[in-house]
């Protein structure tokens, strides 16, 4: 998987919110045991060692946990995880209006944009370009 | 994890011309390691006398607690720069050759990555392509199991597809027990693999720290960072 790194976020942030992703969209579905650490190393393309912290952060948030003798799961707190999507998704919305906002547009306007966009994705198939 | 490379006020000259000077770092188990800096930097220099290739050499250098000699040349893996198998070789005669040099060396490992990354053991080195080519000396060399792997620019020259092979081989190779140190210049393709990396310019050790760090303290990428440090 391509991973986009920007330069100023730690990388281990950067592969948390990957795996959150993961979890939040169902790839990794709950209660669902995890690969080992350097499989996943190799996976993400990531040193074994920032891709063991982002699991224990991950850990500590409570999106995943471990069992002592048999590896690590995805939590199966559906609450949890759906709180987390929540995030995720207004974290996502905060950055879209943001850049709407150096565009220059105003609330009305970026509604208006975004239901016509979608209209249009919507007859299209649903496909996203 | 434990320091298993260890050097202390490094100085190196060739004749007239210094290419180190009083350089000093450690390198702990378990970490990969990027060792950048450009062209005629000293980063060969400094790989071989890990290596225990160059001898003469001013400071101290101690590999698991000892000065270079023939111990801690059986537990140092080194790709060097070039290539140096003999061309009419096939690849399974090259792992033959290894396993009758090193004592470390876990053949079978061989074979099932050299399937892994689609090689033919029977296939001579000489008709394959560069990106083949650098990829079986990889395999090679981390099939050792040692506690010190020296990889010179494993990536120049390559396309972007084999770059990417090339560190699956050194991520499903990493060991809690062993030090990679991968000299580069392309920073961009393998940042995100390093715990830390080493800028080595103008003789000396200009930046030393982990990839996280640099990007917190700094806000920059290690390519940013590598960038501003050696502005032409």
């Amino acid at each position: 998987m391509a991973n986009d790194f920007s330069s100023n976020v730690p990388i281990y942030i950067q592969i948390m919110n990957e795996v959150k992703l993961k979890i939040v969209s169902g790839v990794w579905e709950a209660g669902q045991r995890l690969q080992s650490v350097r499989e996943l190393a190799v996976e993400f393309s990531v040193n074994p060692n920032t891709m063991q912290k982002a699991l224990s952060e991950l850990e500590r948030e409570g999106l995943l946990y471990t069992e002592r003798t048999s590896g690590r799961y995805v939590s199966q707190d559906e609450e949890k995880i759906k709180k987390a999507r929540d995030e995720m998704a207004e974290e996502y919305t905060g950055n879209y209006y943001n850049l709407m906002k150096k565009l220059g547009y105003k609330k009305e306007e970026i509604i208006y944009v975004v239901s016509n966009r979608l209209a249009d994705i919507e007859k299209g198939g649903l496909k996203n370009e | 994890m434990s320091n298993v490379v260890e050097i202390n006020a490094l100085h190196k000259c060739y004749g007239a011309r210094k290419v180190l000077e009083n350089v000093s770092l450690s390198l702990e188990s378990g970490t990969i390691v990027g060792l950048l800096g450009p062209n005629g930097c000293g980063k060969t220099s400094m790989i071989k006398i890990i290596a225990g290739i160059i001898q003469d050499y001013e400071g101290q250098v101690l590999i698991d607690g000892r000065v270079p000699d023939e111990y801690t040349k059986s537990i140092v893996s080194y790709l060097p720069e070039k290539t140096y198998l003999g061309d009419n070789l096939r690849a399974k005669d090259a792992l033959n050759f290894f396993e009758d040099f090193y004592s470390d060396f876990d053949k079978e490992k061989a074979k099932s990555m050299l399937s892994q990354f689609k090689l033919d053991p029977n296939q001579k080195i000489k008709s394959m392509s560069k990106g083949m080519q650098e990829k079986v000396q990889l395999i090679l060399v981390m099939s050792r199991k040692a506690k010190v792997y020296l990889l010179d620019e494993p990536l120049g020259g390559l396309d972007p597809a084999s770059r990417k092979a090339m560190l699956d081989i050194i991520l499903n190779n990493y060991s809690e027990d062993a030090v990679v140190l991968l000299s580069t210049h392309l920073i961009n393709d393998v940042e995100r693999i390093f715990d830390r990396v080493i800028m080595v310019g103008e003789k000396r050790i200009l930046v030393d720290d982990t990839v996280d760090n640099i990007r917190e303290k700094n806000g920059k990428s290690v390519q940013e960072l590598f960038e501003e440090v050696f502005k032409c």
